[in-house]
């Protein structure tokens, strides 16, 4: 399946931090074909470093998407049956406006100008693509860590916009240990010379800076037992280890595809999300969530573990809410929601079919009566 | 047996429903939940298993199906197979529920591996407004024969487990619960007893495998 990614161009966007951004373009792809009642459409949400190319290969780079195995037809995310969207986040740097955007005041990049953005800003621009594609009320909202969050954040803002919601390995909010590594990663880039306060456009990018960032990041992906199969204490020659090399690999191959600026803007994002948002718990926070959930976390995923699922599913359950959660065994750490998918793609198919089916039964309008919340904390 | 509803469709999914009937009789106890259940009201099954009972609840009576399940294995299939299902222990997860959210919580051979059941009966009736319970009844002939006659603990049909690997931790009988019952001032709206696929009319203390219990507080 060739696919190409497309731009929609807004007149702007409000953001959260009182910032206006305009004009604001993003990038996003879609896959399968969306019913004459628009009742199938599917919305996904990439992690921190992906993009809109989630499925299929790229016509013009001949790339794979970053979630082919789980999007396509007979698949998790049935094209066949579903229609699925994907786009690139805001602050992001493959398409979509981010500090590498040219800023038309200026004729410039926007650098260390752009604004700040939240995860909520995010999910705004998603839900005016969404609208602009004539979507009313999305099937499902999916995505694994920064797009579970986004996931959480569209039942919160958009309770009547998503049907079912889908959160994968992910958490209402950051704690301190993944904020810290988050925090390694800037310093990291901060303190490549090259970065330059952010103004490296056109100069040599903080390549060295962008690698070391990845290298930790990768290392948070994985589990001990993830690494110990796939390296061990293998040699790549005299020098080096085959998980220096590894790592090194990755690192070099971000900085060709990723811009440092967007690293830093994305994860100041993450960490500063709280879905809970000046509400007195997470509970509050799902006052008027409506949407099914399915929530999925890995048994190995240490950078995310279950119980940020599960303080989640409980907050839901509170509420009442129709939840399925299940944490899946598996040895791979956090990429599990990338790599160990047949487990995966058997929960979310059932989960999206009975979605479906319910939809079609009762538009809209399960009601839930004598429900005396319990104060929860 | 489960009344079949008019609004069932001729599709393949029906056809495993139907197929599913015998199956609900097969475990009788689940022939008479179904028959019990009111349709479109809101339902908890606790160790709900793969999410047969619930999966045939929502496609028979409408209701809006939730479980329970302990086993991270049968927990997956219950998800796949379209039902809201929550990877848990029971009695942490009724523990997370408000007050009278459903209208019955469904409990099915499982009271007597609860470490607490009375609590779990109260937790029961605070989160749903019916508990459904059905349970082996210990008080059977044939399991006071065995233990009168080999002078072990019993073993028979309905508990097949020696003594140490069995997962039945508390051993109660129809007077038993009834007693239990009236001690917490609760009522017991239904009662239905069973010996293999049949009714159970005279003596259900002595002649009941399977008690089946409709409570409210």
């Amino acid at each position: 399946m060739g696919t190409q990614t497309q731009i929609v161009r807004f007149d702007s966007i409000s953001l959260d931090g009182g910032a206006v951004l305009a004009p604001v373009e993003v990038a996003y792809e879609t896959y399968g074909e969306l019913n004459s009642a628009k009742t199938n459409a599917i919305l996904i949400l990439h992690a921190f470093s992906g993009d809109a190319h989630a499925a299929g290969i790229d016509e013009e780079t001949g790339n794979l998407g970053w979630w082919d195995n789980m999007i396509g037809p007979g698949k998790g995310f049935d094209t066949g049956k579903y229609f699925v969207i994907c786009s690139n986040v805001l602050s992001g740097c493959r398409g979509t406006s981010g500090p590498g955007s040219i800023n038309p005041a200026t004729g410039c990049p926007y650098a260390m100008s752009f604004p700040a953005v939240t995860i909520p800003d995010m999910v705004r621009l998603q839900k005016m693509l969404v609208d602009h594609l004539g979507i009313s009320k999305l099937l499902s909202v999916s995505g694994g860590s920064m797009g579970a969050m986004q996931a959480l954040q569209w039942a919160v803002a958009y309770p009547d916009s998503a049907a079912s919601v889908i959160p994968i390995a992910g958490t209402a909010r950051h704690s301190a240990q993944q904020i810290a590594f988050n925090e390694v990663g800037r310093q990291a880039i901060m303190a490549d010379p090259d970065w330059n306060e952010g103004n490296y456009y056109g100069h040599r990018p903080p390549a060295r800076g962008l690698a070391v960032a990845r290298m930790v990041g990768h290392i948070t992906y994985m589990s001990d037992a993830s690494m110990r199969e796939k390296f061990g204490r293998r040699l790549r020659d005299q020098n080096q280890f085959e998980v220096e090399s590894y790592l090194r690999y990755r690192g070099t191959q971000f900085v060709d595809r990723f811009d440092a600026n967007s690293y830093l803007y994305i994860s100041k994002a993450m960490d500063y999300f709280d879905l809970t948002n000046g509400a007195r718990s997470l509970s509050t926070a799902f006052e008027n969530a409506k949407s099914r959930f399915l929530v999925i976390s890995f048994s190995s995923d240490w950078l995310y573990p279950s119980y940020q699922s599960l303080e989640v599913v409980r907050a839901l359950r509170g509420r009442n809410l129709d939840v399925a959660y299940c944490e899946l065994p598996s040895s791979y750490g956090h990429d599990a929601f990338l790599v160990n998918v047949a487990e995966q793609s058997d929960l979310i198919r059932g989960f999206l079919a009975s979605t479906f089916e319910s939809g079609a039964r009762t538009p809209a309008c399960r009601v839930h009566t004598r429900v005396n919340a319990r104060t929860q904390s | 047996m489960p009344r079949s509803h008019s609004c069932e469709r001729p599709d393949s999914k029906l056809n495993v429903a139907q197929r599913f009937v015998p199956e609900l009789l097969g475990r009788s106890d689940y022939a008479i939940i179904g028959e019990i259940i009111e349709p479109d009201t809101r339902v908890l099954d606790l160790g709900c298993g793969e999410g047969e009972l619930l999966a045939w609840l929502a496609q028979n009576k409408h209701v809006d199906a939730r479980g329970v399940e302990i086993s991270g294995e049968k927990t997956r299939q219950a998800i796949a197979r379209g039902v809201s299902v929550f990877h848990s222990d029971l009695e942490e997860a009724l523990a997370d529920l408000p007050n009278q959210a459903f209208d019955y919580v469904i409990l099915s051979q499982t009271l007597q591996e609860t470490r607490a059941p009375l609590k779990v009966l109260q937790e029961m009736l605070r989160v749903g407004r019916r508990a459904i319970v059905a349970f082996p009844n210990f008080g059977h002939w044939r399991v006071r024969l065995s233990h009168l006659l080999t002078g072990r603990a019993p073993k028979t049909k309905l508990f097949p487990y020696d003594w140490y690997d069995s997962p039945n931790i508390h051993f109660l009988t129809v007077h038993d619960f009834e007693d239990m019952a009236q001690a917490q001032h609760w009522t017991i709206e239904r009662r239905m007893f069973l010996y293999g696929h049949r009714t159970v009319k005279l003596f259900p203390n002595l002649l009941a495998e399977v008690a089946v219990f409709l409570v409210k507080r």
